[in-house]
């Protein structure tokens, strides 16, 4: 056990190393972009004195790296800095509302992206898992061929394909389900999962066939191994082999592998938030982009890089203790 | 960007006596109740309460049109009323401007409205590091005065025979004086609704208020909720799926399928938003006046507006005066492309054949891109070779327009001839996109500004637009429709405001539930 700290310790440690270098990364990249905030959000209107007088507000007019190292040096208090966006107008009229801080402004969508991804896993993870398992069980069967096809058609199909034909079934031909997914902080939680349904199926449709396809192959390769003839010499059901003598050993890739799902529920559904307009942090992020808000590109970044980290720390963990020679190194 | 314009008479200006504030034709079909929900593009997580930073539809239609008032308004059929202003009169030169308040009206937060929430929420635009919209309106005010608790008195710096016209802007919003911070935060007007909940770039709410200075002409819901949609195709399902009642912006490439659909209603007016190709007239090759001539005689404009307007809009004839506004010179011959005139043009420049670059983005408008290369296309026939450069949308307005020899660009228009010229083609101003300077046309400017004579304006304008449309140094081929969507179950009066989309943003005032 005494291992299993020091290697969480280390990780943690390298993955902070990791999201100094991706704040440096984002940092030099929106810089690297034609154009700034000032001459963003003032468009068309975009004289010299108004952009001087909106990069003198913000600190645009020092250079980079005085701005990075001041950026720094908030974060590691915990200060995530000001909204450009709605820095612009609280700075000319004195006044600061709960908006501009970037803490503020991302709390609420981060909320509302994590909701839509624990709905998602929620359906996707089982469903995949025992599809993988079904699978296995009865591999090369019809069943096993059908599966297989539809998973992969659908992660085949870009996302907003997969988004429109559920909306025409689901919303449009049979109204069964709402297609704006508008959800807000004073919604209930059985209106908010209505409204929630019909992204999360999407998003499953996209990440099932990732998870089950690794189940079903993490537990064929292991149907070839020895201990496994021999449990089907004993004569135990296929079923009871899989579940009880397959599944234990295949765990860590599979652990593996929603990791890597989950995360990108987190980081990488833009293109279904926009098609549904659900009010997740992926629009903020394309919105800040766009704006070359910094602070909250930053933010965002930090959150997505860490949500990365962290799941596949977690991932590592969890083959580890389900892996006994692991959990006992010698 | 302003896209306030009208129809019908300049009845502001045009005499001197008190004219009374005419109100919105009574509506005896109209009925009260239920809840308006908009799907909107045009929202941003910048947005807030302050009119200032105000330019698309989300904002407009939820301060302007919901929550806040402005001192004047722009009826539906295109007259200017009073909104919070009773009546206004001018001395004769045009430069004494007397607006008389409405009594009786207070804020949502129970602040009674008067003289110096006027004068406050005025000055607000021309503050020290103010980034208004509104700047140039305000700062032509020489000294603004309280005469009563419900009259203010303005001087101008120049007569302006439009001032009242330019009140109706949808930057100058009414706010509570002493308290307009708080009211740029929570959102604190006049107007018929007041704010529920506002999450900027996501949801607006607002709830009817209980009585109000324009019952029984206007204010039919009892809420209203704006939902942010940017994404075109989002803003069709949510109609189509019944989410929303209405939308704007509608997709030309989906209309005619949104046509088909019985529980739809388009809605389509003409305004004065044009896309424009501004040469600067004082770089070569475009100092020569013929080779200006060429390029406008090398372009199909019929073809822009099928084909990337879709039929919606109408051709533009090299001036920025649209059919929406009160002195567009309807009758003036039409600029048609001709490759023979154009050859002989350029060969009157002294050349065979000319290659110039057209820098394009569609940020300029939707579909610049492609109007460049109809218009490279068309002008191989004249023998002009149009090499269009395409550069990145973002930092188009910094880095290519106002900066490039010639590229892609469009206005909203604006509700008055002057101010449109005033905006973008007066000599000097920074908007200037051509650099257009002519001696007659800046003379006629001068004088139409101050002229209360409707007839003399008349004259003066539309030989403006002949001077522009036949030594203009901007290319103007098409004028846009604003095309929004509305389920069948909406109603609205007989005449569609054109000055901005959605009923010039007064849908949630102006319509109701059949």
């Amino acid at each position: 056990m005494k291992s299993l700290t020091r290697i969480v310790l280390h990780r943690l440690f390298l993955g902070l190393l990791t999201l100094f270098v991706v704040s440096v990364v984002i940092f030099t990249a929106v810089n690297m972009l034609p154009g700034d905030f000032a001459q963003a959000i003032l468009g068309q209107g975009a004289t010299p004195e108004a952009v001087a007088s909106i990069r003198r507000d913000l600190g645009l007019d020092q250079p980079p790296v005085i701005r990075y190292f001041q950026w720094l040096a908030g974060v590691i208090q915990g200060d995530l800095g000001r909204s450009f966006a709605q820095a612009n107008f609280t700075s000319f009229t004195g006044t600061t509302s709960g908006q501009s801080s970037v803490m503020g402004q991302i709390a609420p969508r981060f909320a509302n992206t994590m909701f839509l991804a624990g709905v998602t896993a929620a359906i996707a993870v089982p469903v995949s898992l025992a599809l993988g398992i079904l699978a296995a069980l009865y591999r090369n069967s019809v069943f096993d061929r059908v599966v297989n096809i539809a998973t992969l058609s659908s992660i085949s199909s870009p996302e907003f394909f997969l988004a429109y034909i559920l909306i025409l079934f689901l919303a449009v031909l049979n109204p069964l389900l709402p297609s704006l997914s508008n959800i807000y902080s004073d919604m209930g939680l059985g209106e908010r999962l209505e409204r929630t349904l019909l992204p999360a199926l999407t998003l499953t449709l996209v990440v099932t066939a990732h998870m089950m396809r690794m189940t079903r192959a993490a537990i064929i390769n292991l149907l070839a191994s020895p201990y496994i003839e021999m449990a089907r010499l004993k004569g135990l059901s296929p079923m009871r082999v899989i579940l009880r003598h397959a599944l234990p050993n295949a765990l860590a890739p599979i652990i593996n592998v929603i990791a890597l799902n989950l995360a990108y529920l987190i980081t990488g559904v833009v293109v279904v938030e926009v098609v549904f307009v659900y009010p997740g942090i992926g629009q903020l992020f394309v919105d800040s982009v766009k704006n070359r808000d910094i602070p909250v590109v930053q933010a965002c970044c930090l959150i997505f890089a860490a949500a990365y980290i962290l799941l596949n720390l977690m991932a590592d963990l969890m083959s580890i203790l389900s892996n006994p020679r692991l959990r006992h190194p010698r | 960007m302003t896209r306030i314009s009208r129809r019908g008479l300049l009845r502001s200006g045009a005499a001197v006596g008190v004219l009374a504030a005419t109100g919105f034709p009574v509506l005896a079909q109209a009925k009260r109740g239920g809840r308006l929900r908009l799907g909107l593009n045009g929202a941003n997580t910048s947005d807030s309460w302050d009119g200032r930073t105000h330019s698309d539809a989300f904002m407009v239609n939820g301060a302007h049109g919901c929550v806040f008032d402005c001192l004047t308004e722009v009826s539906a059929t295109g007259e200017l009323i009073g909104e919070l202003a009773e009546s206004w009169e001018a001395t004769p030169d045009a430069k004494t401007w007397t607006f008389t308040l409405r009594q009786g009206v207070t804020f949502h937060n129970g602040k009674a409205f008067g003289a110096d929430d006027v004068l406050e929420s005025l000055s607000m635009h021309v503050a020290d590091g103010a980034k208004s919209a509104a700047q140039p309106i305000v700062a032509s005010i020489d000294e603004m005065k309280k005469t009563g608790d419900h009259q203010v008195q303005i001087v101008l710096k120049e007569g302006n025979a439009d001032f009242p016209f330019l009140m109706s802007d949808y930057h100058l919003l009414m706010y509570p004086a002493g308290q307009i911070d708080e009211a740029i935060v929570k959102g604190i007007g006049t107007g018929m609704y007041e704010v529920v909940s506002f999450d900027p770039g996501v949801r607006f709410v607002g709830k009817r208020v209980a009585s109000h200075y324009k019952d029984g002409k206007a204010g039919w819901f009892d809420e209203v909720e704006f939902i942010a949609i940017n994404d075109s195709s989002a803003r069709m399902n949510a109609l189509l799926t019944g989410q929303v009642d209405a939308v704007n912006r509608i997709d030309f490439k989906t209309e005619p399928l949104l046509k088909a659909n019985p529980k739809i209603k388009i809605f389509e007016v003409t305004g004065n938003q044009h896309n424009t190709f501004p040469m600067l007239m004082d770089v070569p090759p475009f100092d020569n006046l013929d080779v200006r001539l060429a390029l406008k005689y090398s372009v199909d404009r019929q073809e822009l507006v099928n084909k990337i307007l879709q039929g919606h809009g109408a051709v533009g004839n090299d001036h920025p005066i649209g059919p929406a506004n009160q002195y567009y010179a309807k009758d003036l011959p039409q600029i048609e492309m001709d490759p023979d005139k154009a050859k002989f043009h350029l060969k009157k420049a002294g050349m065979e054949n000319l290659t110039v670059d057209l820098r394009v983005s569609n940020a300029a408008f939707n579909g610049a891109v492609d109007s460049a290369q109809l218009y490279q296309a068309s002008a191989k026939k004249s023998g002009i070779d149009i090499n269009v450069v395409q550069e990145p949308a973002d930092g188009y307005w910094s880095n290519v327009w106002l900066k490039q020899p010639w590229c892609a660009a469009y206005f909203s228009g604006r509700a008055t001839e002057d101010w449109m010229f005033a905006t973008a083609y007066e000599a000097g101003v920074p908007w200037n996109d051509s650099h257009w300077t002519d001696a007659r046309f800046q003379e006629l400017l001068l004088q139409g500004r101050k002229e209360l004579d409707s007839a003399k304006r008349r004259t003066i304008y539309y030989e403006m637009q002949q001077i522009l449309s036949e030594r203009g140094s901007t290319v103007i081929p098409m004028y846009a429709n604003f095309v929004d969507a509305a389920a069948s179950g909406l109603a609205h009066g007989e005449t569609l405001g054109n000055n901005f989309q959605m009923d010039g943003s007064r849908i949630a005032e102006r319509w109701w539930f059949s």
